[in-house]
């Protein structure tokens, strides 16, 4: 049996977070897929922040990672208000379809 | 009295052009009123000066000083300032009074009415400084109120063509006239007439070299002054911007462009008198541009259809005896003639004015003829006109047109006998074209197809008025003031405003000179009219044998043409290749323009960069944040 250690952690920590970021960057479809790539990114820096205070025996971290999520949750709730509003006006959700910003 | 005939015109400019949003009439009303109270004023200070001596200068500021240089601004009254005093406000004033009838229908009239105050103050600056600068002061005002009025119709291309033609023709003659002061300063170190005519006589025999060229230098700064005057009087080689600004309204041209702003010229040299009579070269380059012009004005009246571009050429060639006038010396009887011709010819104008007026602005006289009955003030009044400037015997223009032949007999000279001669045949041509303007206006048949005869009429009262003031003064004022200018005790009343280095000689004048003028301006009448109203078959004819002196008498000698071909076509092509290349092709293509045109390209390359997609924004985002980092860890 392998030892699972603070690596260990941080590494699918890394994992969840680099599947996040592609996540946005590879997304060509849906709005709703990159709201939940930033939830995993959230969630990546979590488990970072839970394996640091358990490992360092300091309980600061969990702390902060039950703000983060009360905040995760929030946010999640207002974005996806912002895409029902943004639906409403455009009909579509499709990242293709959302350039208003170019020049 | 003297400050308020100099600032009347001044206040009523202003006052005229201001008052516009009162109400139209607010601006006539100041404007003539004004003028004609100067005018009063200057009669009575004439009649002072003739009758006490009452002469002064009046200062009013001291204009610039700076080292041993000074300038005043003055109000001169003396002989010669009093003369023109009289002239040039009571001319201005009956041109006031006429206008108000003339532009009746013009919705600019306040303007109009305030330009032409600007210009009597102009004129009169002109005529009462004591130095140079005022006079070059007033010199200017009047070239730029005669632009202004010229151009008054800004709406008409050939109107806005003909000022800033007369408006550059004038800057050239302006330089000359400026070299000139610019000359006296340098080397008499002042510019006041008083000390300046002092000096002369010291300076009589000083050489100096100017452009590597050495010569008298009284005689540079005449010809100098000379130019000067050229330009502002129309003498050939300037003379082309005259008969153009006829574009301008009429009474304009019978005020600035017959009656006053074109002697200014001659004025000036008969204030210089004191300069001009230590050059005999001088004087000989003044009379023989006033009688090239003279006769050559004369010639191309002969020809000419438009009714006020003939009066202009015989403006044009009466300056022209003027000026030979002074060129032998007498100017007192130039400025005579001067006075005289002040009358006749803006009689002669307004009575034009009257006339297109009538023929709903046609100025065509092929168009005109046999309304004499139609309108018989003006008939009248333009009879009274033409005999004066034709020199009728007892009409002013016969004291002082005989009078300029006279002298130049008496001359016993070269340039006098010449001048004599040039006289007597100039004045037989002024008789032709006169009396053939005259003819073809009134007389023959009816010729002009837009409207019936009976569709003429005479003008208004208010038009007519100064035109009988006027006629009054073209019958009476060679008689009346033949004695006070050219009588035999004339040094009485010119009192040194005017210098004569010698007497003028008095002989005994040969009866055959005292009766060829005369006789021939009286044949010249039933000679024009068999043969430009009775037999105009005989003249078709020989029109049609000479074509080529007509062409070359109707085009005005070809000097226009003359001028596009030499100057006026190779400055505009530079100013094009300056434009075009200089400008455009250099200084714009890597100036202004090549700096736009970078950041132009710069910037849109830059949009492109923006393509509004959310995960191009995140991916920056994110190679931003890891080169940070990376930089930050590295440190």
């Amino acid at each position: 049996m392998i030892e699972i250690g603070l690596g260990h952690y941080l590494t699918l920590g890394a994992i969840v977070f680099f599947l996040g970021v592609i996540g946005i960057f590879l997304n060509r479809k849906n709005v709703i897929v990159i709201l939940m790539s930033i939830e995993l990114i959230l969630l990546a820096v979590n488990i970072n922040l839970i394996s640091f205070s358990i490992f360092s025996g300091d309980i600061l971290g969990q702390i902060f990672t039950m703000l983060i999520l009360t905040v995760a949750a929030a946010e999640a709730a207002i974005g996806l208000a912002i895409i029902v509003v943004f639906y409403r006006n455009r009909g579509s959700i499709r990242v293709e379809d959302i350039h208003g910003m170019k020049g | 009295m003297h400050y308020a005939v100099l600032f009347l015109p001044l206040a009523g400019s202003i006052l005229g052009y201001f008052g516009k949003s009162i109400k139209n009439s607010f601006a006539e009303l100041v404007t003539t009123l004004f003028t004609s109270i100067a005018a009063i004023l200057s009669i009575i200070i004439f009649y002072k000066g003739v009758n006490n001596s009452e002469y002064g200068n009046y200062k009013l500021f001291e204009w610039i000083s700076s080292g041993n240089f000074t300038s005043n601004w003055s109000i001169n009254i003396d002989p010669l300032s009093s003369i023109m005093l009289v002239v040039v406000t009571l001319v201005s004033a009956l041109v006031h009074v006429y206008s108000i009838g003339y532009m009746s229908h013009d919705p600019h009239k306040p303007r109009f009415m305030s330009y032409l105050s600007l210009f009597t103050f102009s004129m009169l600056a002109l005529v009462v400084s004591d130095n140079f600068l005022q006079l070059f002061f007033g010199w200017e005002g009047v070239g730029l109120c005669s632009y202004l009025l010229i151009g008054f119709w800004y709406k008409k291309n050939s109107a806005n063509n003909a000022a800033i033609k007369a408006f550059i023709v004038n800057r050239i003659g302006d330089f000359g006239l400026a070299v000139g002061i610019f000359l006296i300063f340098q080397h008499m170190g002042t510019i006041n007439f008083d000390e300046v005519f002092q000096l002369a006589q010291l300076h009589s025999d000083k050489k100096i070299i100017f452009l590597g060229l050495e010569g008298n230098f009284i005689t540079i700064v005449c010809l100098f002054l000379f130019i000067g005057a050229m330009g502002k009087s129309a003498q050939f080689f300037l003379h082309t911007w005259l008969p153009d600004a006829m574009e301008g309204p009429t009474p304009v041209s019978a005020l600035i462009h017959a009656a006053t702003m074109v002697t200014a010229g001659v004025f000036l040299v008969v204030r210089c008198s004191p300069l001009f009579e230590y050059s005999e070269y001088a004087l000989s380059v003044v009379a023989i541009v006033g009688m090239i012009t003279a006769i050559f004005a004369a010639s191309v009246a002969l020809v000419q259809n438009d009714i006020k571009k003939i009066i202009a050429y015989s403006t044009c060639s009466q300056l022209g005896y003027m000026f030979f006038a002074a060129g032998i010396g007498a100017y007192h009887v130039a400025i005579f003639h001067l006075f005289t011709h002040a009358f006749f010819k803006a009689l002669l104008f307004l009575g034009a004015g009257s006339v297109i007026h009538a023929f709903k602005d046609e100025q065509d006289i092929r168009n005109m003829g046999g309304v004499w009955k139609k309108l018989p003030y003006t008939h009248f009044l333009m009879l009274i006109g033409t005999l004066a400037l034709t020199g009728f015997p007892f009409l002013s223009g016969f004291y002082s047109k005989d009078a300029i032949i006279e002298f130049a007999y008496f001359k016993n000279s070269t340039v006098g006998s010449y001048a004599t001669s040039v006289g007597i045949f100039t004045a037989f041509l002024t008789a032709v074209y006169s009396w053939r303007l005259f003819f073809k206006t009134f007389y023959g048949s009816f010729n002009n197809k837009k409207f019936s005869i009976n569709e003429t009429h005479d003008s208004p009262f208010i038009m007519l008025l100064p035109l009988i003031i006027l006629a009054l003064g073209a019958i009476f004022a060679g008689y009346f003031f033949k004695d006070i200018f050219i009588g035999h005790d004339n040094q009485n009343f010119w009192q040194g405003s005017i210098f004569f280095l010698k007497e003028n000689q008095h002989d005994h004048i040969p009866t055959w000179l005292l009766l060829i003028t005369p006789i021939l301006v009286t044949i010249a009448i039933p000679i024009s009219y068999y043969y430009f109203i009775k037999n105009t078959k005989i003249l078709e004819e020989f029109k049609n044998t000479n074509i080529p002196l007509h062409n070359f008498l109707i085009n005005k000698w070809y000097v226009d043409e003359l001028y596009d071909f030499t100057i006026v076509n190779p400055i505009k092509k530079l100013g094009l290749f300056l434009w075009k290349k200089g400008d455009q092709d250099t200084i714009d293509k890597f100036g202004p323009d090549g700096i736009s045109k970078v950041i132009k390209f710069i910037s849109n390359k830059a949009v492109q960069f923006q393509s509004g997609y959310i995960y191009d924004y995140a991916f920056v985002m994110l190679i931003g944040l890891s080169a940070l980092i990376t930089f930050l860890i590295l440190n």
